[in-house]
């Protein structure tokens, strides 16, 4: 009845070693949503982020992006075929400034083994990186070199990064862990906006916070779905309760 | 003096070259200018792997040999004549660094250092092994290039003087060829690389044949400054594929300042003179270059130039 799912999981398992940490899953996500991956601590959430961002292949099963099968797909054919991640823990180029992060990433799309053109002279780039650093906040911090900038900041850079690659589908590790809750609030509003323009899929720990702004919500407990739905289904869901909002 | 360290910085290879042209009014013997000139390169070629991308290489003298013996064997067994035999030397560096960077890359860290340390080994061997072509202990001998030719104009390369400005162009185009690629979208690329290798693929790219790409751009440049050696010294001895001179050149690196442009060269300048003005008093020279080289990575890990860099920065 609608359009293609932007992203599908089919049968995915992921095991390590004896350790089953992800069992059997299968989901679908609709494109131009902001969905989220709620669960308690050890639930197999930041192994379903790695699988479906490229990180690593799932033991079993398929992955599909716009209908397309990428199961065992290169990390980096990842972000080239649409797919933008932002990790649970900060990773940007620490020792290059706020604007060159942002400027690297964006280049791929249309330089990406240039070798002889001097990079001072692709201005577009540079601008676009401008505008990026704009939109995440940090327009007045771009030649910072990215280790000086305050933790929040380092988040929204990464965001910015994502971006560049210009996405379709923008996958979140925890965006806002570790950072006070001002910068929570500043970051949750980002995603909102963001998610107004793209696919978005959340993971978070912690479920306040996507309960307000996600059309639609997975539980996952011990490697599996456990519900989905919408916010209000969710917080009705009496499993759902035991789980996770009874251990506080 | 800010302004005049600004200037430099953004004419970088100009004004190396400008400096390389004066040079050996410096130095108080041609030998000298001209083997700080090789070891400049090499090591420039080196830190494009090390000081750019990060990965430390221990078997770099493979590239530095191959690059002299293949020129050398073109021109004694083959008879070629000397440019031909430098484009070969150096083609045969490049299929030696893919080669070699194509297993190394597979490990990281302290592994990679190991892999391209015990590759290097095996082209020693072979190489020394192969009397018949590479003259193995005694090292290949007769090397001849009596003068150069150039579009009718003949140079006498016994000349010390003539050949240091012949070598001084290989080494200014190479030197010219490695800041574009820095400068390039490329460039960024390999620092990203070096940055955090996850974020890299992240962004969309191959990690793995950046990384190849700037070995066998690394081994090109080490392959020519082994080439020219070779023309130099009219000989190539086996020691140039000893692991000592894949050391030298980390050390060269770290004594002028590992990923910044001029440092190699300024380490391999420092080293070398060291090396020429110590062995006058005594045969331990290392010990004494030991010494500074300690002094340097305790008290100023960034290096001769790389900390000048950093003074200047503040400055701004």
């Amino acid at each position: 009845m609608s359009a293609v799912p932007i992203l599908e999981v089919e049968n995915v398992s992921k095991r390590f070693g004896n350790f089953v940490a992800l069992n059997n899953v299968s989901t679908r996500f609709e494109a131009g949503k902001l969905s989220a991956i709620i669960g308690p601590n050890g639930a197999g959430k930041s192994t379903f982020f790695n699988v479906v961002s490229g990180a690593f292949p799932p033991s079993a099963g398929t992955l599909k992006f716009q209908g397309r099968d990428i199961t065992g797909t290169a990390q980096h054919e990842f972000a080239r075929i649409g797919i933008a991640k932002s990790f649970q823990i900060t990773t940007v180029f620490k020792q290059l400034s706020a604007h060159e992060n942002v400027r690297v990433a964006a280049q791929m799309r249309s330089a990406r083994y240039q070798l002889l053109t001097p990079r001072a002279k692709l201005t577009a780039l540079s601008d676009r990186a401008h505008e990026l650093l704009a939109r995440v906040g940090l327009a007045s911090l771009h030649d910072r070199t990215a280790a000086d900038l305050a933790h929040g900041q380092q988040r929204a850079l990464e965001v910015a990064m994502a971006l560049a690659s210009e996405p379709t589908l923008l996958l979140m590790d925890e965006p806002t862990a570790g950072m006070s809750p001002e910068e929570t609030k500043v970051m949750m509003d980002l995603i909102v906006q963001l998610a107004a323009e793209r696919s978005v899929i959340i993971v978070e720990h912690k479920m306040k916070l996507v309960m307000g702004i996600c059309e639609r919500l997975l539980v996952l407990h011990h490697g599996e779905f456990l519900a989905e739905g919408t916010p209000d289904e969710i917080r009705a869901n009496t499993e759902v309760r035991r789980v996770y909002l009874g251990q506080g | 003096m800010r302004q005049a360290f600004e200037f430099v910085r953004r004419h970088r290879v100009a004004a190396v070259i400008a400096f390389l042209m004066v040079f050996p009014l410096l130095m108080p013997y041609h030998a000298l200018a001209i083997n700080i000139l090789l070891f400049g390169l090499f090591a420039v070629g080196f830190n494009l792997l090390f000081g750019y991308t990060g990965l430390l290489s221990f078997g770099h003298a493979a590239f530095l040999g191959v690059g002299s013996y293949l020129t050398g064997i073109a021109m004694v067994h083959g008879g070629w004549p000397w440019w031909a035999a430098v484009v070969l030397g150096v083609a045969c560096a490049g299929v030696a660094g893919l080669a070699i960077g194509f297993l190394a890359i597979r490990t990281r860290g302290i592994y990679f250092s190991m892999v391209t340390l015990a590759l290097g080994q095996i082209v020693y061997y072979a190489f020394y092994k192969a009397e018949r072509w590479t003259g193995g202990e005694n090292g290949l001998r007769g090397i001849q290039v009596p003068a150069v030719e150039i579009g009718g104009l003949r140079l006498d390369f016994l000349n010390p003087v003539t050949k240091y400005y012949v070598i001084l162009a290989f080494v200014a185009l190479a030197l010219w060829f490695v800041s574009r690629i820095l400068a390039s979208p490329f460039g960024a690329v390999i620092e990203a690389v070096r940055e955090n290798d996850r974020r890299a693929a992240a962004c969309g790219y191959d990690v793995a044949r950046t990384k190849l790409l700037v070995f066998v751009l690394s081994a090109l440049i080490c392959g020519l400054a082994g080439a020219l050696r070779a023309l130099h010294l009219s000989i190539v001895p086996i020691d140039s594929l000893h692991y000592l001179l894949s050391g030298q050149a980390v050390m060269m690196c770290l004594l002028g300042g590992m990923g910044t442009f001029f440092g190699p060269f300024v380490g391999a300048g420092v080293f070398l003179t060291l090396e020429d003005v110590v062995t006058v008093f005594t045969k331990h020279w290392m010990a004494v270059v030991g010494g500074v080289f300690m002094f340097f990575v305790l008290f100023f890990p960034s290096g001769i130039w790389g900390t000048l860099v950093k003074r200047m920065e503040r400055v701004r």
